[in-house]
C-alpha cells in the first residue's frame, strides 16, 4: 500500500514535468509589469509572434528587479539561462565577463546598428566590442514634475536652481500643500539625490565623483554642499512617505495634494492615464540646475548563449525586432521615454519627449550627458548599492552633511 | 539472507535522508562557508581572500542595523507569541462557547502567505489610511500611531505582524497540550484548595514543558525565515532601519554582486542561531532520557 | 477535554470572554479588510472608509483575478498558476510525509548506534536560512536536469520538509512503548509489517498535523517558487506577487485583494475544515517533545 502510494506520486510527478522550450521560442525574463511597460512588452510579443517566434513570458516582479536578478543568477548557474533578460548598464559587462552572453553582431551588422545608435548607447550594449544586448529606450531621469494649479495658488514659480527650489517649496508648504511628493524607498531617495548632485555640483563633478569614483572629488566641499541641500529637502516631504510607491507619489501631484515630484520620464505615463495634458494640467521641466544636462537610463535586453541553433535564430529575430522603428515608437510612447534609435519621426511624441530628445543631442555635445547612478547605469551593482544605502539612511535620519559625506566615502571605498 | 536484510532495514530506510541531509544541508553550508572566504562578486569565483569579507561585513553600518534588528525581533517575537499563545489557550480551554470559531480565527493567519496580508497590514499601519486615521475620524485627533514610517520603530511593526501570523499556531499547540493534561491531577489539586492560578502555575505549566520546547523550535524557525515579512511590509525601510539579516544577505548576494559578503553574512547568521539553539536542543533532548 | 474549575459565571469569566473576543476581532481585521475590499469597486476604495462594508458588492474583482488579470505580459489571471501550485504541493506533501513517517518510525522504535545523533543533526536542518542554499541547489538541479521543472520544485520542497516531518513523527512514535514493537517482533513480524499493521493504524492524527503543516508551508512558499520555477511552472505565490505589482493604469486594489484570497483559499479551507483535527492531532502527541 505504502509502496504503491510512493510509486504513484513519483509517477505523477514525472508526468507533470513540463517540456523544455520548443523550437523558435524565446523565453524572456523581465520585470516590466507595471503601467505602460506591460503594454509595451505585449506589443513586442505580438510582433515576434507575427514573425513566427513564440514568446514565453517569464515575468518576475518586485523591487526594481531584485527577485528577477536572483532568478537569473540561479538559472545561469544551473546551466539553463533564458533566451533574453532585462539587464542594463555595467551589469551587461559583468555578465559578459562571466561568458554567458551571446554575440549578436551578425544582426547588428545586417541592420546597421552602429550608425543607428548613438555611441553612448551602443557602448553600453557591447562587450569587448561585440553587441550582446539590444536597447529599447533612453530614459531621462532628471525631470521635475509640477502641478501648475498648486503653484498658482501658493504664489510660487517653477524653480530653476536648488536654492530657488527651497524658497519656492517653502511657499507651497506655507500654502498648505505638500511641497515635494516623494516615496521613501531607497531608489527614489537616490533619484532625488542624483538630481541634487547634478544640479549643485554640475556635470563634471558628477562624472568625476559618481562615475569615475575619484576619492578626492567625493571627499570635498561640493559633496558637503550636495548633502546640505539634500538634507534640507527632508522638511518638504510628508511624514507618511516611507515605503510609498513612486506612482502613488505622482498621483499626489496629479490630484493637487502636492506641488512637485523629482522623477524620471516614466512618471509621464501616470499623468497620461489620468487624462492630464502637458502644459495645462502638469508641467515637465528639467530638475533644478540641470537644464543643459541629461541623466540617462537605458533599458535593454541582454541575450544569453543558447544550446541549440533554433533558439539562436529566434533570439536573432528578437534582437532585430527590438530595434525596429515601430516597436521603438510604440514602446516609448507607452513608457514615456525616447527611442534609442536615431532619426525617428517625432510627430507622435509630446512636448516633454521633444525636450528630452533635444536635450539628449545637445548634452552629448556639451558633456552634460551623464549616466544615472541611481538606476545602475554608472557604476557596478556593488557601488550603486552602497550609494543607495548611504543616501537613504541619510535622508531618513538627522545626520549632518559632513557625516553623510564621510559615510558615503567609506561605503564607496568598501564596495569598490 | 533475508533476515540479514531485515536487520539492516532501519538503516536502509534512513539512508536516503542521511545522504540528502549531508549533501543538501551540511554540504551546502560548507559550500557557503568556503564561498565566504572568496572574493566572489556576481557569481561564485574561487579566489580566496581570507577573512576580508567578514571584516567588510562588520564595517557595514547596514549589517549592524540588521543584526540589532534580528535580536530585537527574535526576542520579542518569540516571547510575545509564547505568552499570547499560552494565555489564549488557557482561556480557550475553559469551556468556551463557539470555541471552534474562535480557534479558527486565531489559526487562520498561519494559513495565509504574507505576500497576501502584507498589503492589508501596510494599510492598517499606514498613518494616512489605517489605525491612526480611524481614531482621528472618531474625533481623537491627538492620537498618533506611526511606527511604520519611523526609523526607530519600524522593526516593531514587523514584530506585530509576525506575532499575528504565528501566535495562533502556538495557541493550538498549547491548547493541545492542555487537553492532554490528566484531569485527575487537576481535580486532586482543587480538592486540596488550590486556586486556578496556582494550579496553572505550579502543576500545568511544568507539564507543558515539551510544548514550550516544540513552540520555541517552530518559532525560531519562523523568525529566521522572516524575510517576506520585511519585504512585504516595510521593504526594509525607512532607509534600511527595519532590515533583517536574511534580507541583507539576499540583497548583497543576489542584487549587489557581492556574493562573498553575502555568504559571510549567512555564516554569521547561521552560527549565531546555532549558538543559541544547540545548547537548548542539547539540554532538552538530554533531559528526556 | 476542556478544563473546568468549580466556578460559575462571574467577573472572571466575563473577562475571559472579553479577552478572547477582543483578540479574535484583532486577528480577523486584516482578513475583513481584504475581503470587503475585494468586493468594492475602485471608486469606493479611493473615496471610502477602510472598514466600511461595500456599498454595492461586485464580483468583478474576483472574476478578473481568477481569469484575466495580468501577471506580466500574460493576462490569464491566477488560474494557470493555481494548477501549477496543486501539481507541486500534492506530490511534495505526500512524499515528504511518507518519508517523515518512516524516518520517525525508525528513529523512535528502531534506534541504533548513532541514530540519536542523526536525529539531532537533522533537527538543525530546520534552522538553515533558505537563502544559503539557493545557489548550490541551482547547480544540483541543473546537473540533475531538473532546473525550472515542477519535479525540481517538488524535490526541493521534499528535501527541506523532511526535517520537520521527521520531527513530528519521531515525537509521536517515541511516546508509543517499545514493548509493542518487541512483542510484534517476537511474533515474527518484520520491519515493514509492524509499521503498516501496528503503527499506521494509530497514526491518523499525526498524519493530519504533518500534512496540514507541509501543505501550508509549501503552498505559501515564495522563495523556492520564484527561484526554481521557469516560465510555465511558476506557483501561485509568484503569480500573486507579479499580479500585485502589475498595474496597467492605476492600481486595482480590489483585484489584488481578491487574488490574495484566491491564493489563500486552499490553505484557509484546510484550516477551517481540518482545524479541529489539527488540535486533536497535536493533542494526540505531536507536542510531546
Amino acid at each position: 500500500m505504502k509502496m504503491n502510494l510512493a510509486t504513484l506520486t513519483v509517477a505523477s510527478t514525472l508526468a507533470f514535468n513540463v517540456p523544455l522550450a520548443q523550437s523558435s521560442d524565446v523565453e524572456v525574463l523581465h520585470w516590466w509589469t507595471s503601467g505602460g511597460e506591460a503594454a509595451s512588452v505585449k506589443y513586442l510579443k505580438t510582433k515576434l509572434n507575427n514573425s513566427g517566434v513564440s514568446w514565453t513570458d517569464f515575468a518576475v516582479a518586485g523591487g526594481g528587479g531584485e527577485n528577477a536578478m536572483t532568478v537569473l543568477k540561479s538559472r545561469a548557474i544551473s546551466g539553463n539561462p533564458p533566451t533574453a533578460a532585462q539587464i542594463k548598464g555595467p551589469s551587461i559587462q559583468e555578465w559578459g565577463d562571466l561568458g554567458f552572453l551571446a554575440n549578436i553582431d551578425s544582426v547588428a551588422k545586417a541592420n546597421n546598428w552602429d550608425s543607428m545608435l548613438p555611441a553612448v548607447v551602443s557602448d553600453v550594449m557591447k562587450h569587448k566590442g561585440s553587441y550582446v544586448a539590444a536597447p529599447v529606450n533612453v530614459h531621462r531621469v532628471n525631470w521635475l514634475w509640477a502641478n501648475p494649479e498648486v503653484f498658482r495658488k501658493s504664489g510660487a514659480t517653477i524653480p530653476t536652481t536648488w536654492s530657488d527650489f527651497i524658497v519656492q517649496a517653502k511657499k507651497i508648504q506655507d500654502a498648505g500643500y505638500i511641497a515635494l511628493a516623494h516615496g521613501g524607498q531607497p531608489w527614489q531617495d537616490a533619484t532625488v539625490f542624483e538630481a541634487v548632485v547634478l544640479g549643485v555640483g554640475g556635470a563634471d563633478y558628477y562624472k568625476k565623483a559618481f562615475v569615475d569614483l575619484d576619492m578626492s572629488t567625493l571627499k570635498s566641499d561640493t559633496t558637503k554642499a550636495v548633502f546640505k541641500t539634500f538634507g534640507e529637502l527632508r522638511q518638504f516631504v510628508d511624514a507618511n512617505s516611507p515605503g510609498r510607491d513612486w506612482n502613488v507619489a505622482t498621483s499626489m501631484v496629479i490630484n493637487g495634494k502636492a506641488g512637485m515630484q523629482i522623477m524620471g520620464d516614466w512618471a509621464k505615463g501616470e499623468f497620461k492615464v489620468a487624462n492630464k495634458n502637458v502644459g495645462t494640467d502638469f508641467v515637465c521641466v528639467s530638475a533644478p540646475g540641470t537644464s543643459g544636462s541629461f541623466t540617462f537610463n537605458i533599458d535593454s535586453f541582454a541575450f544569453f548563449k543558447q544550446k541549440n541553433t533554433e533558439d539562436t535564430k529566434a533570439q536573432n529575430v528578437m534582437a532585430k525586432e527590438i530595434l525596429s522603428t515601430d516597436f521603438q515608437k510604440v514602446f516609448n510612447l507607452n513608457k514615456g521615454s525616447i527611442p534609442a534609435k536615431l532619426g525617428m519621426a517625432r510627430t507622435e511624441f509630446d512636448s516633454c519627449a521633444h525636450d528630452s530628445m533635444d536635450a539628449f543631442v545637445a548634452s552629448s555635445q556639451t558633456g552634460g550627458l551623464v549616466p544615472s547612478f541611481a538606476h545602475g547605469m554608472a557604476v557596478s551593482e556593488a557601488v550603486s548599492g552602497a550609494i543607495n544605502d548611504t543616501v537613504t539612511n541619510y535622508f531618513n535620519s538627522s545626520l549632518s552633511p559632513s557625516e553623510g559625506m564621510n559615510q558615503l566615502v567609506s561605503a564607496i571605498a568598501a564596495a569598490k | 539472507m533475508l533476515a540479514r536484510i531485515e536487520n539492516y532495514l532501519p538503516k536502509i530506510v534512513l539512508a536516503p535522508t542521511t545522504v540528502v541531509m549531508v549533501v543538501c544541508m551540511y554540504g551546502f553550508i560548507a559550500w557557503t562557508a568556503v564561498l565566504s572566504f572568496t572574493k566572489s562578486r556576481m557569481l561564485p569565483q574561487w579566489d580566496f581572500v581570507g577573512w576580508d569579507q567578514y571584516e567588510r561585513l562588520f564595517n557595514n553600518p547596514r549589517w549592524l542595523v540588521a543584526i540589532d534588528n534580528l535580536g530585537i525581533f527574535t526576542l520579542l517575537f518569540i516571547a510575545i507569541s509564547l505568552v499570547l499563545g499560552l494565555v489564549l489557550a488557557i482561556f480557550l480551554d475553559r469551556n468556551i462557547r463557539a470555541e471552534g470559531a474562535i480557534r479558527t480565527i486565531y489559526l487562520y493567519p498561519m494559513a495565509v502567505s504574507f505576500i497576501v496580508t502584507g498589503t492589508a497590514w501596510k494599510w492598517i499601519l499606514n498613518p494616512g489610511l489605517g489605525i491612526e486615521k480611524l481614531v482621528h475620524d472618531f474625533g481623537f485627533t491627538d492620537f498618533e500611531f506611526r511606527w511604520l514610517v519611523e526609523s526607530d520603530m519600524a522593526i516593531y511593526t514587523i514584530v506585530i505582524a509576525a506575532v499575528w501570523q504565528s501566535s495562533g499556531f502556538v495557541m493550538a499547540m498549547f491548547l493541545a497540550g492542555l487537553r492532554g493534561v490528566d484531569d485527575n491531577i487537576v481535580k486532586a489539586a482543587e480538592i486540596d484548595g488550590a486556586s486556578p492560578a496556582r494550579i496553572y502555575w505550579h502543576i500545568i505549566l511544568p507539564i507543558m514543558r515539551p510544548v514550550f520546547f516544540s513552540s520555541i523550535i517552530v518559532l525560531t524557525h519562523i523568525a529566521i525565515k522572516s524575510f517576506d515579512l520585511v519585504q512585504a511590509l516595510t521593504g526594509g525601510g525607512p532607509g534600511y532601519s527595519s532590515d533583517l539579516p536574511a534580507n541583507f544577505m539576499y540583497t548583497f548576494a543576489f542584487n549587489r554582486a557581492q556574493m562573498g559578503l553575502g555568504a559571510a553574512s549567512a555564516m554569521i547568521m547561521l552560527f549565531s542561531v546555532l549558538a543559541i539553539i544547540v545548547p537548548f536542543l542539547y539540554s532538552e533532548l538530554r533531559e528526556k532520557k | 477535554m476542556s478544563h473546568t474549575f468549580a466556578n460559575g459565571f462571574n467577573a472572571g469569566r466575563a473577562f475571559i470572554y472579553a479577552t478572547l473576543v477582543f483578540f479574535a476581532l484583532l486577528y480577523i481585521s486584516p482578513l475583513y479588510i481584504i475581503l470587503t475590499t475585494s468586493f468594492k469597486d475602485i471608486e469606493e476604495i479611493r473615496s471610502g472608509n477602510l472598514l466600511a462594508l461595500p456599498d454595492e458588492p461586485t464580483l468583478y474583482a474576483w472574476i478578473k483575478a481568477w481569469g484575466s488579470a495580468c501577471t506580466g505580459s500574460d493576462c490569464n489571471g491566477l488560474a494557470p498558476f493555481f494548477w501549477n501550485s496543486i501539481r507541486i504541493v500534492i506530490p511534495a506533501v505526500l512524499i515528504s510525509t511518507i518519508i517523515g513517517a518512516l524516518n520517525g518510525y525508525v528513529l523512535a522504535q528502531w534506534r541504533f548506534r548513532g541514530s540519536d545523533m542523526l536525529f539531532g543533526a537533522l533537527l538543525f536542518g530546520c534552522f538553515i536560512p533558505f537563502q544559503v542554499i539557493l545557489l548550490p541547489m541551482s547547480i544540483l538541479l541543473g546537473k540533475m536536469g531538473l532546473a525550472n521543472t515542477i519535479s525540481g520544485l517538488v524535490m526541493v520542497h521534499v528535501i527541506y520538509g523532511i526535517a520537520f516531518t521527521t520531527l513530528f513523527f519521531r515525537n509521536y512514535y517515541v511516546a508509543i512503548p517499545s514493548d509493542l514493537t518487541k512483542a510484534a517482533k517476537l511474533d515474527g513480524a518484520g520491519f515493514f509489517s509492524i509499521f503498516t499493521n501496528v503503527f499506521l493504524p494509530m497514526s491518523t492524527p499525526i498524519f493530519v498535523v504533518t500534512i496540514i503543516w507541509q501543505f501550508t508551508q509549501i503552498w505559501n512558499d515564495f522563495l523556492f517558487g520564484v527561484v526554481y520555477s521557469g516560465s510555465g511552472t511558476q506557483p501561485i505565490t509568484v503569480a500573486l506577487n507579479n499580479l500585485v505589482n502589475t498595474s496597467v493604469g492605476g492600481k486595482e486594489y480590489n483585484v489584488d485583494m481578491a487574488a490574495a484570497v484566491i491564493a489563500a483559499l486552499p490553505t484557509l479551507l484546510v484550516y477551517v475544515v481540518a482545524g479541529k483535527y489539527f488540535v486533536k492531532g497535536l493533542t494526540a502527541g505531536a507536542v510531546k517533545g
